[in-house]
């Protein structure tokens, strides 16, 4: 098990993956707003999502679980 | 009145306190845990912690707000720009507890903050929109049928939008179609209404916007314009007062319809009109900004008047000077110093280890070295402005200040503005707001042969 973690603190815009979903590497899964910018969230590497820990509207800080996936 | 109490936070929270201390004004400051060491906190007469770092718990809660200035007998709040300096509920809760707002009133603040209503508005009062459509377009079917209409490209737009946030560009059918959800999604999420709206795209255009200033007597007058056309992510990054190539004629005609668009709402305090010039100086209303700029000091550099002493004798009942008394003399420009990677703008949150300034501008910064650049808000750091004689003279002097200054803790654009002031782009004077990212998509392309 795997762990996507946010690189900047920021809001949750979006979530755009859904538990138990094959995801590619490069393939955006979340939208983080910080400093009044939007920044799209990629998978590092290819996988299965196994858990979303965020909900739309959560703030998240840097190194907080975004995703947990198996590769 | 005798205290103010300033709902917003960094540089303009800094600054309006400056011009109140000036005056003899009480000062209150209100802050988020996160900006406890800022200077505004210090330099008030008054501080009040408001809540957390996020915006949504500490600075957009009205309510506490507004009960902690009826608690310290303020006269009067003023919204600073962006947070809730356009919210219409601000404003007339304000009122309702017996408060000054400094600004607009409500009414006129909803009207404008609702752009498909704004930009009938103005049509009403004989001043050109850009084409586009009369209502909302509610569903993707409508939203084609109109772009075809119209002809791409088109701007997809939220009605409730701002800030350069909300808006994409779309430059054939599959594009809007892509975009259409995710705009409305957003304008959700941003704005709690998802209301959108086509405009047709105009290419190689300048923003330009015309500063006007009401009083309660109806009287409305412009203090001439200012180009902000040099943006990055539909944001502005360098403003200049009096715009370049821009004929005598054009710059008059324009000023005349600001203070036109100003009357149709019963404008009052500070307000911008924000225009789209084309490549035939034709031009037309885009928006208009019911508060102060952030680039309000290139007008405060070439016509000498303070604009937040003027947003305060507006708001005190005073009437504004006639037009014949404003004039403007030389040249302003006003880069905004951003805490971000120069070339992709990716946010830099971080310390100011050092902030060291050149000589010969204005910096209205909100920070001091050792403070925290925080991922909370704005990664604005500063705006230096500068102002000479002639626009060859500010680029020379900017130039040395560039040269000059070092920040160091965190990435900024100083990069950028060095490179792009040796740019004929930007040192001709004619550009547009796609200047900008064509020079550094060259630029980028040259790294790369």
């Amino acid at each position: 098990m795997k762990e996507l973690k946010a690189t900047m603190a920021g809001t949750v815009l979006n979530v755009l993956v859904a538990e138990g979903q094959a995801i590619e590497a490069g393939q955006a899964v979340c939208t983080l707003e910080s400093m009044k910018m939007e920044i799209p969230v990629e998978a590092e590497v290819s996988g299965k999502v196994e858990s979303v820990q965020v909900e739309i509207g959560a703030f998240v800080n840097e190194g907080d679980t975004l995703l947990t996936f198996s590769e | 009145m005798r205290k103010v109490l300033v709902a917003n936070r960094g540089e303009i929270a800094r600054r309006i306190i400056r011009t109140c201390k000036r005056l003899g004004i009480e000062t209150v400051a209100v802050y988020s845990e996160a900006d406890a060491d800022l200077p505004y906190v210090r330099e008030a007469d008054e501080a009040v912690l408001i809540g957390p770092s996020q915006v949504a718990q500490s600075y957009l809660q009205a309510d506490t707000i507004i009960d902690e200035a009826k608690r310290l007998g303020v006269d009067a709040i003023h919204p600073g720009y962006g947070l809730l300096s356009e919210n219409a509920g601000f404003a007339r809760k304000t009122a309702e507890a017996g408060l000054v707002f400094i600004g607009p009133d409500a009414t006129v603040i909803e009207k404008m903050g609702d752009k498909i209503e704004a930009r009938r508005t103005m049509q009403q009062a004989g001043v050109p929109v850009v084409p586009g459509t009369e209502n909302g377009v509610t569903s993707l079917e409508e939203a084609v049928a109109e772009a075809e209409n119209i002809g791409y490209p088109i701007m997809l737009k939220a009605s409730a939008g701002g800030g350069g946030i909300g808006m994409v560009r779309c430059e054939n059918e599959q594009a809007l179609t892509q975009q259409f959800n995710s705009v409305k999604n957003r304008a959700k999420a941003y704005f709690g209404d998802d209301l959108v709206f086509l405009e047709k795209f105009l290419p190689e255009a300048r923003h330009i916007e015309v500063q006007i200033f009401g009083d309660d007597q109806g009287n409305v007058i412009h203090l001439f314009e200012r180009n902000c056309s040099v943006q990055r992510r539909n944001q502005k990054v360098i403003e200049e007062s009096p715009s370049p190539e821009l004929p005598e004629d054009v710059r008059q005609e324009l000023c005349e319809a600001a203070v036109r668009a100003g009357k149709a709402v019963g404008y009052q305090n500070a307000g911008t009109v924000e225009f789209i010039v084309d490549q035939s100086n034709r031009f037309y209303f885009l928006e208009m900004n019911t508060r102060l700029q952030v680039e309000h000091p290139v007008t405060e550099e070439v016509t000498g008047l303070d604009l937040v002493e003027w947003q305060l004798k507006v708001a005190s009942g005073e009437p504004v000077p006639g037009q014949e008394e404003i004039s403007a003399a030389g040249h302003a420009i006003e880069y905004r110093i951003y805490a971000e990677d120069p070339v992709t703008f990716f946010p830099s949150p971080g310390t100011l280890e050092r902030l060291q300034w050149g000589e010969g501008a204005r910096i209205d910064s909100g920070y001091e070295e050792g403070n925290a650049v925080t991922p909370y808000y704005d990664p604005m750091i500063a705006k230096v402005i500068i102002k000479g004689e002639s626009r060859e003279e500010i680029l020379r002097q900017s130039r040395e200040f560039f040269a000059s200054a070092a920040i160091e803790g965190v990435k900024t654009n100083i990069p950028l503005f060095r490179m792009f002031l040796e740019a004929e782009a930007f040192t001709a004077g004619n550009y547009s707001t796609a200047t900008l990212g064509k020079w550094l998509e060259n630029m980028k392309e040259e790294q790369n042969s």
